[in-house]
């Protein structure tokens, strides 16, 4: 699957995309998250602090939602457009 | 008629104007808003920069056209949001609608706005002179701004 980052959060983790494998325990976005945390103390930080929005086939969701291997998942902190 | 643009370029007000005035010959009116970069942090401001998610934005803002026009008897609403780097006194968004009546133009307009601001995927980061940047913050008034639309 595809994992999307933007803004203050793309920055924090030094990254704006990642392709993935879904693990096979991983069952919604926030069990992803869980997983995603355990990537080092950048992610561990990111991840950890602050609100953050979740997004699944760039339709806005909740972090209970199950995810699938072909989705494309997107993480990002609240909007500030306009 | 609903027409979304996000775009690095600027655009000119004059020109949406005259597109949106000739587009209907219904049209009693025309509401237009524009948002513009402004400096008013104590850090000097030399720009900003507009991040969005590419397919999703569009969705967003195209969605919330959507639904302006299902909830007020208008014609056109054309919605211009620039990204990229922006300069203090850049035009950054254009929301424009045209009506038969001002009370549904000027609603539309300040919906689409409201809504924008609050859930269309833009990220604006501030970059001072001192080379510091800074990511704005959602401001909760934008968010009660928001819910004030929200229908039972």
């Amino acid at each position: 699957m595809k994992i999307l980052f933007f803004g203050s959060l793309r920055e924090q983790l030094g990254t704006g995309e990642l392709e993935l494998r879904l693990p096979d325990h991983v069952q919604t976005v926030s069990d992803l998250v869980s997983t995603l945390k355990q990537r080092g103390e950048q992610w561990q930080q990111g991840l950890g602090q602050g609100q953050f929005l979740c997004a699944i086939n760039q339709v806005m969701t909740v972090d209970t939602a199950s995810l699938s291997d072909n989705d494309e998942l997107a993480l990002f902190p609240p909007v500030t457009g306009g | 008629m609903i027409s979304i643009s996000v775009q690095r370029e600027d655009f000119d007000v004059g020109e949406e104007y005259q597109r949106l005035k000739a587009d209907c010959r219904t049209v009693g009116g025309i509401a237009l808003f524009t948002g513009l970069v402004r400096d008013i942090t104590g850090n000097p401001l030399t720009s900003l920069q507009l991040e969005h998610y590419p397919g999703m934005t569009e969705k967003s803002l195209q969605a919330t056209a959507a639904e302006a026009l299902q909830r007020w008897p208008v014609a056109d609403i054309r919605i211009v949001h620039r990204i990229g780097e922006l300069k203090p006194g850049d035009q950054i968004v254009l929301v424009a609608v045209s009506g038969e009546h001002r009370a549904a133009v000027f609603s539309a307009c300040e919906f689409i706005m409201d809504i924008l601001k609050t859930s269309a995927p833009f990220w604006k980061k501030e970059v001072y002179r001192d080379g510091e940047g800074h990511w704005v913050e959602a401001k909760t008034s934008d968010q009660q701004r928001a819910r004030r639309w929200q229908q039972d």
